[in-house]
């Protein structure tokens, strides 16, 4: 009995994340029409464009090899194994211990491989200028996202996440120089691996700007809908994740009973509107960066990642 | 037969290949009968040291020849070091035995390559299982001329005469700082058996000096920064199955060195030589690979990225000498075979790497990746293969890359276990620097990938490539398996490198065989636990899902048409993303402090034709700043003492006087 409760709580879990995926995204394109006083599209308008992107003609460019095919599938199945091994609600997912946190990150860089690729498949300019700089970009920011991780495993003693979450939750932890630190460098990790404002627009449309759009722009259809709902999932993952390990109140700890459960998943969409609110907020109050200023974005990033690190280091307490 | 016996009757085996090779010479038949039979006894071998290996390795056995010093003999041992090394080497030997099979009848002047091709992997066996510190030199001298050899078989090709010249330095180089080496481990009683060595007493003056010539004799032939000069030059100068064996197999060969020296002769290891190690380890890693972005050049990359590797290895290696130091015994042991898990695989994807790009070259007979391009519709099975290849090695799940880093990370997160505080503050920091490293080995990839496999064709000679012969195929297949398999099945490495790591450290990492669903956990599961098997099974299982589901209900259409070129169509294929053009980011953040690169940009004025240019200024600061100096002294006083080869006889014989003087005066007020 207690194995199928827990493939249900991780099948919910999964399902949970995918279907509340572009509800997040028209959420944030909502708050951020209405913070600059437009009427702005339905929340519900990522679910229309999905849809309508699945029922049009995929138009594949003449060179397109197989690879080109493939990518999206890939693509959007390592992203949401990552996201579904990041607990959400609950913590303790039957699942696990089949990556820890190195992994998760490990299996967006995979994804990432893929659709840089894809962006060379076809051999345009554009999917070269987006491939290159969206390496360089995850070049950088790869190693602040892995000290973030060794910083919060010294913490907890643990890569695992649902152990990290468990052990953050509980009441010996309090506040610290160093999770103060791993946040910060989450955050700035989050908005360059999310291509948000200020280091990619995902709402531009002029060629030359863009790093992710144009990686992917020779996608389309059902195509384009994959990698749509695979961007969708992984803004919807990293605020799982700091959710999950900075803010884990009221996450439903393993073996508790179902009315915990209802108050996790509760305080889980409570949490991600007002994830969802800042990072509206944020993005509406700065400009996008130059692309050759993202390194030193990211470089601020990975020296707080380092230094936090090196605190825990000299001493467990910091 | 003991399990040594067999090992030496196979290296016996491909002694007389060699020979065999040279009697049959030009004869039509030799390629086909020499890699045939060197495929052979490489399989023998293998089996023979991979049976001894799982077995437990549990007693060493020993083997004395009459040859070599006439008071000392040849003295041979296979103990499990040994044998997880010669799995490595047969391993690699075997594929590319396969692999010569068919790229052999390509070769222009074969007679340049049988006879040394088994000799040289006769000479790597024969450095694994030497026991006593001549036959080691010896061989290990062996091996670097048969595989200068080999980097000469082409000697004609621009470039190679001054990688073979270069590589002969480098190699005599690292030889005397082995013979150093070894000369100061035998001790003022001069016994050279390992046995004598490993039961004396050695000074800790003795083992900082031991640990330096070590570094400079082992390293050089590894490819430690900044010793690596000669790698790039040479690896890729030699047929490609060769180049596979160079940076696949001999830079592990060197590895092996190191570990023998440093953990088993030396015994317990000091904590500062770790500090050194990690420091050398991780700029190796993190140089090579920028290195390896830079270039354009096929086989050069991967050489660079062998640079990489090497550095990842050794990295590990400094964390295990750390927590042995300070008797961490599983920290050392999850460190310690991490190191050597991550040299088999580098052994498997390397060797496919270099066997892809000698099939490229075949197809299209270009190493320069700007004139390739969209292989992935004519060669279609090595392009799958060689992404296997590329994915492995930017140590992506589900893959055997991954597994091996991953583990490292592990022993990273154990360090502040470590009581001083020159190691608190540098593990951190190293960890960074492999984290860099693979990510930069990640986008190094892509650019590899996505410009030689992808896109359309920039060229001729890739418009008109054909997939290659059956036997590169199947020994390409081969290892892509192996990286899978290493990959979803890492316990089962883990539990066979057991043997290996309790022999030299005396502790192991808890077996992995009993865990659940084939998960491996390097110390306990509350702390961290990874399942290749089950990533991969996720992945197809939402892949198949997502497939489904969108066949089910999405649209079927699906329409060929012309690219997005924003209204520009039919660009020429020149105005793709080329190799230079996609490191460009990464050269701007970090080849300007790294490479003091420089970009100029040739702009015609408005109304001019000419064609606006891009140059590019590189500067390699290693070869600046340490060899160009050291060229340069040499071409200088040998051009000053080029006087004394035209002196009259009279003032030969008052030089002959005065030496005679000066060193009598010497000695008299020396004693």
């Amino acid at each position: 009995m207690v194995v199928i409760s827990d493939i249900i709580v991780q099948g919910v879990q999964m399902l949970l994340v995918l279907l509340l995926a572009p509800l997040l995204t028209g959420y944030v394109r909502k708050i951020k029409a209405r913070l600059v006083r437009r009427q702005g599209a339905s929340v519900f308008q990522p679910y229309r464009d999905l849809l309508r992107l699945l029922r049009k003609e995929v138009v594949l460019a003449d060179n397109a090899s197989w690879l080109f095919r493939v990518t999206p599938y890939i693509t959007f199945a390592a992203i949401w194994v990552a996201a579904a091994l990041v607990p959400t609600f609950a913590t303790g997912l039957v699942f696990n211990w089949t990556a820890d946190l190195i992994a998760i990150v490990a299996l967006l860089g995979s994804a990432r491989f893929f659709l840089a690729l894809a962006g060379m498949d076809v051999g345009t300019s554009f999917g070269g200028i987006g491939s290159s700089r969206e390496v360089m970009i995850a070049a950088l920011a790869e190693p602040a996202m892995l000290l973030i991780v060794f910083c919060l495993a010294l913490v907890a003693g643990s890569t695992q996440l649902s152990t990290v979450s468990h052990f953050l939750a509980s009441s010996y932890v309090g506040l610290r120089v160093s999770l103060g630190m791993a946040l910060v460098a989450l955050f700035m990790v989050a908005i360059a691996e999310n291509a948000r404002i200020p280091v990619d627009n995902p709402a531009t449309h002029l060629e030359l700007t863009m790093v992710h759009e144009a990686m992917i722009l020779e996608y389309s259809g059902r195509h384009l809908a994959m990698i749509e709902l695979g961007a969708f999932l992984k803004l919807l993952l990293y605020i799982s994740l700091i959710a999950c390990v900075f803010f884990p109140w009221q996450i439903a700890l393993y073996g508790s009973g179902t009315l915990s459960y209802a108050i996790g998943a509760g305080a889980y969409i409570a949490k991600l509107a007002l994830a969802g609110f800042l990072l509206a907020l944020f993005e509406t109050a700065t400009a996008k960066m130059r692309v050759f200023r993202v390194p030193q974005f990211l470089g601020a990033a990975l020296m707080l990642g380092l230094l936090g690190t090196l605190l825990l280091f000299v001493s467990r307490s910091f | 037969m003991s399990a040594v016996a067999l090992q030496m009757v196979c290296v016996a085996g491909l002694l007389g290949l060699a020979a065999l090779a040279i009697v049959l010479s030009r004869s039509k038949i030799s390629t086909p009968v020499i890699y045939g039979a060197t495929l052979a006894v490489s399989a023998i071998a293998l089996i023979g040291a991979l049976r001894f290996l799982i077995g437990g390795a549990a007693d060493a056995t020993t083997l004395t020849l009459p040859v070599g010093l006439p008071w000392l003999g040849a003295h041979f041992r296979l103990d499990a070091l040994a044998s997880f090394f010669l799995v490595v080497i047969n391993l690699g030997g075997a594929s590319a035995s396969l692999y010569g099979l068919g790229y052999g009848h390509h070769d222009p002047a074969p007679h340049r390559v049988l006879p040394f091709f088994p000799a040289f992997l006769a000479g790597m066996n024969l450095v694994v299982l030497a026991n006593d510190a001549f036959s080691y030199l010896l061989c290990w001298e062996f091996m670097s001329l048969a595989s200068w050899a080999l980097v000469m078989a082409h000697h004609r090709e621009p470039g190679n005469a001054k990688a073979g010249y270069v590589y002969l330095v480098m190699a005599s180089f690292g030889t005397l700082a082995l013979l150093l080496a070894f000369g100061l481990l035998a001790g003022p009683a001069g016994d050279y058996g390992f046995a004598a060595i490993r039961a004396a007493q050695h000074t800790p003056y003795a083992a900082t000096l031991v640990l330096i010539l070590m570094l400079l004799g082992a390293g050089s032939k590894a490819g430690l920064v900044p010793l690596h000069v000669w790698l790039p030059l040479a690896h890729p100068a030699a047929p490609s199955h060769v180049s596979a064996l160079m940076s696949g197999v001999m830079t592990k060969v060197a590895i092996y060195g190191f570990i023998r020296v440093m953990f088993d002769l030396l015994g317990q290891p000091n904590w500062p030589a770790s500090v050194i190690v990690l420091f050398l380890g991780s700029i190796t890693a993190v140089m090579g690979i920028l290195y390896a972005m830079m270039e354009k050049d096929l086989k050069r990359l991967l050489a660079y990225s062998t640079i990489e590797n090497i550095g990842i290895v050794f990295v590990s290696l400094g964390l295990a000498m750390a927590f042995q130091a300070n008797g961490l015994k599983a920290a050392a042991a999850l460190a310690f075979t991490a190191a050597l898990f991550h040299a088999l695989n580098h052994s498997f994807f390397k060797s496919l790497l270099f066997f892809g790009a000698g099939a490229v070259l075949t197809a299209t007979g270009e190493r320069d990746m700007d004139k390739l391009g969209g292989l992935i519709h004519r060669m279609p099975i090595t392009s799958f293969v060689v992404l296997v290849g590329c994915v492995a090695i930017s140590a992506l799940p589900p893959f055997n890359g991954f597994v091996s880093e991953w583990l490292i990370f592990q022993a990273v997160l154990l360090s502040p276990e470590l009581p001083q505080w020159a190691l608190k503050i540098m593990v951190p920091a190293v960890g960074a620097m492999l984290a860099l490293a693979a990510a930069l080995a990640a986008a190094c990839f892509v650019k590899t990938y996505g410009v030689a496999f992808l896109g359309r064709p920039r060229g001729p000679a890739a418009e008109a490539a054909h997939e290659v012969d059956r036997f590169s195929l199947a020994a390409m297949f081969i290892l892509a398996a192996l990286c899978l398999l290493a990959g979803i099945l890492p316990g089962l490495a883990i539990d066979a490198l057991a043997p290996v790591a309790t022999q030299i450290l005396g502790s192991r990492m808890p077996a992995q065989a009993g865990q659940a669903w084939l998960s491996i956990v390097p110390i306990a599961e509350s702390r961290s636990s990874y399942n290749g098997l089950l990533v991969m099974v996720f992945i197809t299982l939402a892949a198949s899902l997502a497939v489904y589901f969108i066949h089910r209900f999405a649209s079927h259409a699906l329409r060929r048409g012309p690219a997005w070129g924003c209204g520009f169509s039919d660009a020429t294929p020149a105005a793709q993303y080329s190799g230079v053009s996609f490191a460009q980011p990464i050269r701007r953040v970090f080849g300007t402090l790294v490479f003091h690169a420089r970009d100029h940009v040739d702009m015609p004025p408005p109304g001019d034709v000419r064609p606006a240019r891009l140059r590019i200024e590189l500067h390699d600061l290693v070869w600046n700043g340490i060899y160009a100096p050291i060229a340069d002294a040499v071409g200088f006083s040998s051009g000053r003492l080029n006087r004394l080869q035209f002196l009259t006889i009279r003032r030969y014989l008052s030089l002959v006087f005065a030496t005679l003087v000066t060193l009598l005066l010497v000695l008299a007020i020396w004693s």
